[in-house]
């Protein structure tokens, strides 16, 4: 939270009605889109292929869904072009849980976005992990009321995703591994980008910007108050209650976990403890003790040994 | 005296509280154990996800002890997910569904609807002197109905939205203050602590 960037776009008023003045009720601004970021902090979004699972995840304690037709473990196995869910399955989803329910559109598709902010998606993540629609170019994300959540490598890559308008950001990890080192990095190399931002004096942060490739006011902005403008949370690989609490450790405010769920031994149970483990991410005693009988942990991949074809985190720019 | 004000950490905006509670002249602690509830003069519940709440709450055994500590009086404010969680009735809510309770009221969760239907508007509070409140309403909740003892202290603008209640000692507010930088509500709140 905290001061606006870019308060010319934040007081867009996105939806049809222009003419209302300035007392009126407005959606889709910044701080609306932000705002509900806020509100999953200290929380766990979890995929969800099916009505059942996403019950399942409620219960379990998620503060929101992400609903997909394969997680990403599967994508990886099958292969193809992986796009945006079908509709009906969205609704299905949104049909049977209360919590928010996200929902992928594949970088730059921004047609797949406005179906997704149609059917009353809560979120939208323009995601690596589906196959990219566009090599130049990532959505317009200030056009849209719905929010977006976009991954991101290091700190000019989330702040070229908040130029374009995004309300969230995560790190990429590789998604479908069960495999966090990447995740770690990421988490390591933004918080250090940050960091090191901080020692840089005024003169400096020019050239900083045209290293991050990002708009100099943005990086001026996190230069001084030490942190994203937005909610950070962490992705790809997260499989146990300790690798939430490793991240959350890192400094990510919430964590996604995708195949690392449903392609366990005992989703039931996993699920309540990756919850608990993420409010709890700095009590070992209690990291502990949800740690055990958990069933087998999804099986993971050596991220070393994947092809670059085959990395899904190089996807975007 | 300054006052020592919790707020329960067990999801959600949890900084923005803490940080609106210094700028308002108390002095604020992150509370997540029945044993750092015990030493708190009053507690904020914060905006988060209500069901992941209740559901860390009775997990973690604080549902009981915030029960009886609001039974004895302690002051309590819950901005959106918090105002469920004080609340005596819900609508809406998942199967078995409980709240901490204290307000005598029924309240609507995602009552305004889905995240594109969150909104800002400006909203005339009583008791919060210096004109609107800038209110962030986000898949917010709403008042369906209060009991006797209820004070409405803002509806929104228009309409007969009850968004804002005062009981006793208990505040409850269906948007977030804590977005906003304006730390009118939150010191009207630590004010509340400071007189009882």
């Amino acid at each position: 939270m905290g001061a606006a960037v870019y308060s010319h776009r934040e007081v867009t008023p996105v939806s049809t009605s222009s003419s209302a003045e300035t007392t009126a009720p407005e959606t889709g601004t910044a701080r609306v889109k932000r705002g509900m970021a806020e509100m999953l902090k200290g929380g766990v979004i979890m995929d969800v292929v099916t009505p059942e699972q996403a019950k399942i995840a409620e219960d379990a304690g998620a503060v929101a869904v992400m609903a997909l037709e394969r997680v990403p473990a599967d994508i990886r196995v099958e292969g193809g072009v992986s796009r945006m869910s079908d509709p009906d399955m969205i609704d299905g989803i949104i049909a049977a849980v209360s919590i928010p329910v996200m929902a992928k559109a594949r970088i730059g598709h921004f047609a797949e976005a406005q179906v997704l902010q149609a059917i009353g998606v809560d979120y939208v993540d323009e995601s690596e992990v589906l196959t990219p629609a566009d090599e130049a170019n990532h959505i317009d994300k200030w056009a849209f009321t719905v929010p977006f959540v976009c991954g991101a490598t290091n700190l000019g890559e989330a702040l070229r995703r908040l130029a374009e308008g995004a309300a969230m950001i995560r790190s990429k990890g590789e998604a479908g591994t069960g495999n966090v080192v990447e995740a770690t990095r990421h988490m390591r190399q933004i918080r250090g980008d940050i960091k090191r931002l901080g020692v840089l004096d005024d003169a400096e942060l020019y050239a900083a910007a045209k290293e991050l490739r990002a708009p100099y006011d943005l990086v001026k902005e996190v230069a001084r108050t030490g942190e994203l403008p937005v909610v950070l949370f962490t992705a790809g690989g997260i499989a146990t209650p300790a690798d939430a609490a490793m991240m959350m450790q890192l400094g990510a405010q919430g964590v996604f976990v995708g195949s690392g769920i449903f392609k366990s031994g005992d989703p039931v149970k996993r699920a309540a403890a990756i919850v608990k483990a993420t409010t709890f991410y700095d009590d070992p005693d209690v990291i502990a003790k949800v740690s055990r009988g958990l069933g087998e942990a999804m099986v993971g991949l050596n991220v070393s040994t994947l092809p670059e074809s085959e990395r899904l985190a190089t996807r975007g720019w | 005296m300054t006052p020592v004000i919790g707020v329960l950490a067990l999801q959600g905006d949890v900084a923005e509280h803490l940080r609106a509670l210094t700028s308002s002249g108390a002095t604020a602690c992150a509370v997540r154990r029945p044993r750092e509830l015990a030493v708190v003069d009053a507690l904020v519940i914060p905006g988060g996800e209500s069901t992941t709440m209740w559901k860390l709450a009775d997990i973690f055994d604080l549902l009981e002890p915030l029960r009886i500590r609001i039974k004895e009086g302690m002051p309590a404010y819950g901005s959106c997910a918090g105002m469920i969680m004080l609340a005596d009735r819900i609508e809406g809510g998942i199967e078995g569904q409980e709240t901490v309770g204290g307000l005598d009221l029924v309240v609507r969760r995602n009552a305004f609807g889905r995240q594109v239907d969150s909104f800002e508007a400006d909203i005339t509070l009583k008791g919060v002197a210096g004109g609107p409140v800038r209110a962030v309403f986000i898949r917010a909740p709403w008042v369906e109905s209060v009991g006797d003892g209820v004070e409405v202290l803002g509806k929104v603008p228009g309409t007969d939205r009850i968004v804002a209640v005062r009981q006793g000692n208990l505040l409850a507010t269906s948007f977030h203050p804590e977005l906003t930088g304006d730390t009118r509500i939150h010191e009207y709140f630590v004010e509340m602590v400071r007189e009882r």
